[in-house]
């Protein structure tokens, strides 16, 4: 029904609003809801889902290399920038914050304060993963219900 | 990630994920050489290209890319008669980053006049000097957009790809099917731009650029900057052998500016 599409998509409208509202998404996540169309019409599902494998991957290796003896500052930050990469093209704003807090203690090389920096990045990152199952969930079913996803207009 | 070698999850053919190659009605569209360590970048980046009417092969590594131009040891090429219209590259890469494997393309005969575009999440000034000096025809900070893409495609029309063309020479290109036709109706007889130009276009991409045949007018002063190139960070305190670490920044971009006259602000 009509009615039941357009509620809907007006749910979706206000909870991806109060996602870029609360700096969780940015403009880039735009980007990837714009590449997807009827010829690929799971693409954002697709990238989301590879950041998702790819995240816990790193976050795995980062909390693996803060617990050794003599911790590898140079293999932490790299994993770290890896994250902060993947976690900015695909609009997760605070992951990327959290990478970049992250980074500088890498550069310190002040293990207490890497420890810290992956409780924040970890916290955020399924901060991001449970709002963006819940969004994505929201455009599947306009989707089956055979309605279209919502353009987002330009964040100020 | 990406470390044993996978270039995509996806397509695992010869070990390189080329689409579209069989597909004659594709016969005249560019075709880009993407390469990025990251899974993620190189599924977005390949979206973009292909919505803005490009052939894609996306590699994991620079030392992939060129065994897939066939100027690896063992000269091994997949396809030796698929020309590559532009070398899109990710500068941080584990092994070779992309500034060596653009080095080794501006070396070789053969491929040194394929434009490359280094891609990089870090907007390091002297980076970005140090890329465009070695011959990088634009260097996108990321995470890329659908306006970067736009961009770069200019450059590859400016490839004519018939044969014996040199560049700067080029006749106009026919207009791509269902594309944008925007970037068809750029200037094509324009000279390979100065590094000043490509400092000013770099950081200037909306503004309507002067005409290649003259430098760009004093008139336009530095400042403000586009949101979208923030100043780039103060260099860090200790030298570091981590080749994506912010570089020591020379001010070799403002004796560039000055040499052009432009007034800093």
């Amino acid at each position: 029904m009509d009615g039941g599409v357009g509620l809907l998509q007006r749910q979706l409208v206000d909870y991806r609003a109060s996602l870029f509202n609360e700096g969780i998404l940015n403009e880039q996540f735009n980007q990837l809801q714009s590449l997807q169309d009827e010829s690929n019409p799971d693409f954002v599902v697709e990238v989301v889902s590879l950041f998702f494998e790819d995240s816990v991957r790193l976050l795995n290796e980062l909390a693996k290399s803060l617990d050794q003896r003599n911790v590898d500052f140079k293999k932490v930050d790299a994993h770290v920038h890896q994250l902060k990469g993947s976690s900015s093209s695909i609009g997760a704003q605070r992951v990327q914050n959290a990478c970049i807090a992250f980074r500088s203690c890498c550069e310190e090389k002040n293990v207490e304060g890497c420890l810290k920096c992956l409780q924040q990045v970890t916290k955020e990152y399924y901060l991001v993963k449970n709002k963006l199952e819940i969004l994505l969930k929201l455009e599947q079913q306009i989707l089956a219900a055979g309605g279209s996803i919502p353009v987002q207009s330009e964040v100020i | 990630m990406a470390r044993n070698g996978v270039v995509s999850r996806r397509r695992r053919t010869e070990g390189f994920d080329s689409s579209d190659l069989s597909k004659s009605d594709h016969a005249q569209q560019a075709h880009v050489l993407a390469v990025d360590d990251s899974l993620v970048d190189r599924i977005v980046i390949e979206r973009l290209l292909k919505i803005s009417c490009c052939k894609v092969t996306a590699v994991d590594s620079g030392s992939r890319a060129l065994q897939f131009l066939g100027l690896d040891d063992e000269k091994s090429s997949v396809v030796d008669s698929l020309k590559v219209d532009l070398i899109i590259t990710d500068y941080c890469m584990p092994g070779m980053s992309g500034y060596e494997l653009m080095k080794k393309i501006k070396e070789s005969s053969a491929f040194k006049e394929i434009p490359v575009v280094i891609m990089s999440s870090e907007n390091v000034l002297s980076r970005i000097d140090r890329c465009l000096e070695e011959g990088a025809e634009d260097f996108i900070v990321k995470p890329v957009k659908l306006s970067d893409v736009k961009r770069i495609k200019n450059y590859m029309i400016r490839e004519d790809r018939s044969s014996g063309e040199d560049r700067g020479t080029n006749s106009r290109k026919r207009p791509r099917d269902g594309c944008d036709s925007l970037s068809s109706s750029q200037s094509l007889n324009s000279p390979p731009p100065s590094l000043e130009s490509k400092l000013f276009n770099r950081f200037y991409p909306t503004v309507l650029r002067p005409s290649p045949s003259k430098p760009p007018s004093p008139l336009f002063s530095l400042s403000p900057l586009p949101s979208s190139s923030p100043l780039p960070r103060s260099p860090s305190p200790t030298p570091s052998s981590s080749p994506c670490a912010p570089l020591d920044s020379p001010t070799r971009r403002v004796k560039l500016i000055n040499s052009a006259h432009v007034m800093p602000s």
